[in-house]
């Protein structure tokens, strides 16, 4: 019970990394794709930001008391990066998908292929 | 300021994209791309010139020595590939002016530039860093960068196929994320040829081993390694042609670079082929893939979908080249990598000559073509004899070597295998080359009146493509000697 | 995007307005403490974009076009990228290698300082305007 409690950052890790990709694999609404894709990646943000934590670490600001324990900052330096990325590719996804609408008239995927299915190879 | 040159090399396309989003005129902004990746490919070759006798060049970006900050690490193999990729870049710019005049709109021909450069950007940055990290911030950058690229082509249809690869890149590109993730948690150090050193020593193997399989899928997925090719095709089929052009020469090749130097420098190979048997997960998955790549080939109609079908065949033989994990056969991958990389920009450059002035790849309709475009079906006709590997193109020299290589580890069937595909190839570019010349009936021909050489423009980068490639196949024993150069460096880990 | 008649939604548009130049001043709290403590380019230029799609939400679109028009954004993109860029650039013409804000200034520490402050200015202002030019762009489709 102690090895599953005691690592309850990676259970969520797992849970929330699991949901998105059921969501992004079983949803054919692009939108609804890209919401399963955005919590897959929160989930990697999650693993990050807990494996910076150091036991009674404080913020890593620098101060007076030598004997201060400070938690790692370089995981959360690494993903505010990451957290870039990931609003630059939902960024790019919702114009294509708002590009999608214009041309198709559906963002459903299914539907989608179907008129593609329609047209005449050229 | 040569010491600065690895810098150079990726703030010259870095600094123009901007520039060229305030500049907004087409031709100029063409121009300054042009000039931008034109100089990125020359201090490629000065620097490439600088390793060549296999020293190394360690550039501490912000005056922070490595491990502490982030590093470029150039060696005679990556600036070898960096080379490759500035140089297809500019070959293909060059090309790119005529290409994209139909089917953009010309005030978002500067957006197109800006994208074009920072794909540049962030490919050579994934190549020459020395920072795990910053390999997968470089990636992002080529990838984002590319959905847009490719969500610029024609049809509709070419905006599903963005979304499509913009879906399985994200997931590959999160794979690499977490498995760097691990790396940091297990060793403590983001810095790549420090994790060389710390790898071997950690105390949670167990994060290591998590860490290497999420970093080889998510690459794999990059480098459409079959079976997780799925969005190359739909990709390269709809995107613009020059786009096209660019990434089967750049972007496929460039994570494989990654998966090599993941495997030989950073893990090593004793781990990764010792350890893992990892050879038995990669060697299987290349003869799948470049067996039913090559036979789904033959049946295609669309000479794009074709190329792109055989695209995945052909990192299928890289792939076989690198499991096998003996100097002989890295060599015959480093090889094969270049040379393909050459071969398939210069066909899909020709394909686009088609394409700009017939208006479709429909193989079928394209009949007797040569009477049109001389010079296009010449240069379709030589770039596809490299792909088939007939003696004294660059083709026959990787795959000789490749089989040479898996004869002597006694991988006898895999050879034949190899034999096998390369006749599928002989049968998919010979058919096409058959119709291009000669004629079958005389009802198709309809719509060719009027149709033309393809503009000065486009040829010569296609020619001088394809005069590279000739050179390096005839002159086959200086490039595999540059080859096993690389191969030893990437063999021999970090200094 | 739907704009609501003016008369409607008073309070929210009254606690707009006394919240725009506290969101905005914040923004510039952590943008230029962010070379000494908590903060930096990345988080100002969110909130600092943040007022602005505040403000865009309750008076539209039209009205924050004519504060912050698109094509001075478009401007400011590529500024703030440049300035990035140039600030490497000038390091290396300096004599340092990319980023190596020790040759900016006579001593290594106001260097630094100077170094760092450029960069996050660029790194804020293309946060900003990315921001705003994403919320244009999507806000601006039916």
């Amino acid at each position: 019970m102690a090895t599953v409690l005691g690592f309850y950052n990676y259970w969520v890790v797992i849970v929330l990394m699991m949901a998105g990709l059921y969501i992004l694999i079983s949803r054919y609404n692009l939108i609804k794709k890209m919401i399963g894709l955005s919590i897959f990646q929160t989930s990697i943000f999650y693993l990050y930001i807990s494996i910076g934590k150091v036991e009674n670490g404080t913020a890593p600001i620098l101060n007076d008391d030598p004997a201060t324990i400070y938690s790692n900052p370089l995981p959360h330096v690494l993903i505010l990066t990451a957290i870039v990325v990931g609003v630059a590719t939902t960024a790019v996804a919702l114009a294509l998908s708002v590009r999608i609408y214009e041309n198709y008239g559906t963002i459903e995927e299914d539907e989608i292929r179907a008129l593609n299915a329609g047209e005449h190879e050229l | 300021m040569m010491d600065q040159l690895p810098a150079l090399q990726v703030m010259l396309p870095m600094t123009m994209a901007p520039l060229i989003v305030l500049i907004r005129n087409p031709k100029w902004s063409w121009l300054l791309a042009t000039l931008a990746t034109g100089a990125a490919c020359l201090v490629s070759c000065l620097l490439l010139m600088q390793v060549i006798d296999g020293s190394v060049i360690r550039y501490a970006i912000g005056g922070w020595e490595a491990p502490t900050g982030i590093e470029f690490y150039i060696d005679r193999a990556n600036a070898g590939v960096a080379l490759l990729v500035t140089g297809v870049s500019f070959v293909t710019l060059i090309y790119a002016y005529h290409s994209i005049q139909h089917g953009i709109d010309s005030s978002r021909h500067y957006l197109f530039y800006t994208g074009w450069l920072l794909c540049t950007t962030g490919l050579i940055g994934m190549v020459i860093t020395g920072d795990a990290f910053n390999v997968f911030v470089f990636l992002e950058i080529s990838s984002l960068s590319t959905y847009m690229l490719v969500a610029f082509g024609s049809d509709r249809r070419a905006l599903v196929a963005s979304f499509r690869y913009l879906v399985i890149g994200s997931i590959g590109a999160s794979f690499i994320l977490l498995g760097i993730g691990f790396l940091y948690a297990a060793t403590g150090t983001l810095n790549m040829v420090d994790l060389a050193m710390r790898i071997p020593t950690t105390e949670s193997p167990r994060a290591v081993l998590v860490a290497f399989s999420f970093l080889t899928v998510g690459v794999m997925i990059k480098a459409a390694v079959f079976p997780l090719h799925g969005w190359l095709l739909s990709a390269y089929h709809h995107a613009p042609i020059a786009v096209t052009a660019f990434l089967a020469g750049t972007a496929t090749k460039v994570s494989l670079y990654i998966l090599v130097r993941m495997f030989f420098s950073v893990f090593g190979e004793a781990y990764s082929f010792e350890q893992l048997f990892l050879n038995w997960v990669l060697l299987p998955a290349a003869i799948a893939g470049f067996l039913t790549m090559s036979l789904v080939a033959i049946y295609q109609t669309d000479l794009r979908r074709m190329l792109a079908y055989s695209s995945v065949a052909q990192i299928g033989y890289i792939i076989a080249g690198i499991s096998l994990a003996t100097q002989q056969g890295l060599t015959a991958a480093v090889v094969h990598m270049f040379n393909h990389g050459m071969v398939k920009a210069a066909l899909f450059m020709a394909v686009g000559c088609i394409l700009y002035r017939v208006g479709h790849t429909h193989i079928p309709s394209l009949q007797r073509l040569i009477s049109r475009m001389p010079f296009t079906v010449t240069a379709f006709i030589i770039a596809g004899l490299g792909l088939i590997g007939v003696p004294l193109t660059v083709g026959f020299v990787s795959k000789f070597s490749l089989i040479q290589a898996l004869m002597e580890r006694g991988w006898w069937a895999a050879a034949v295998l190899i034999l096998v595909s390369s006749v599928m190839a002989t049968a998919y570019v010979g058919r096409v080359i058959y119709l291009l010349l000669f004629r079958e009936s005389r009802s198709e021909t309809a719509g060719m009146t009027g149709v033309n050489e393809a503009p000065l423009l486009m040829l010569a980068p296609l020619y001088a493509l394809l005069a590279l490639s000739v050179y390096f196949g005839v002159f086959g024993s200086q490039t595999l000697r540059l080859a096993a150069g690389a191969a030893q460096t990437l063999l021999g880990g970090y200094q | 995007m739907k704009i609501y008649p003016r008369q409607h939604h008073r309070v929210l548009q009254v606690i707009t307005r006394l919240m725009v130049p506290f969101v905005l001043m914040f923004g510039l709290y952590v943008q230029f403490h962010g070379d000494y403590g908590p903060g930096g380019g990345f988080q100002a230029g969110v909130i600092f974009a943040s007022a602005f799609i505040l403000y865009g939400l309750i008076f539209g679109l039209h009205r924050t076009r004519k504060v912050l028009p698109p094509s001075t954004l478009r401007w400011l993109v590529s500024f703030g990228v440049l300035l990035y860029a140039g600030t490497g650039l000038l390091t290396m013409l300096l004599g340092g290698n990319l980023l190596d804000y020790d040759v900016l200034a006579s001593n290594p520490l106001s260097g630094q300082h100077w170094g760092i402050f450029a960069v996050e200015l660029g790194v804020g202002i293309t946060v900003t305007s990315v921001m705003i030019s994403l919320f244009y762009g999507f806000a601006s489709k039916r």
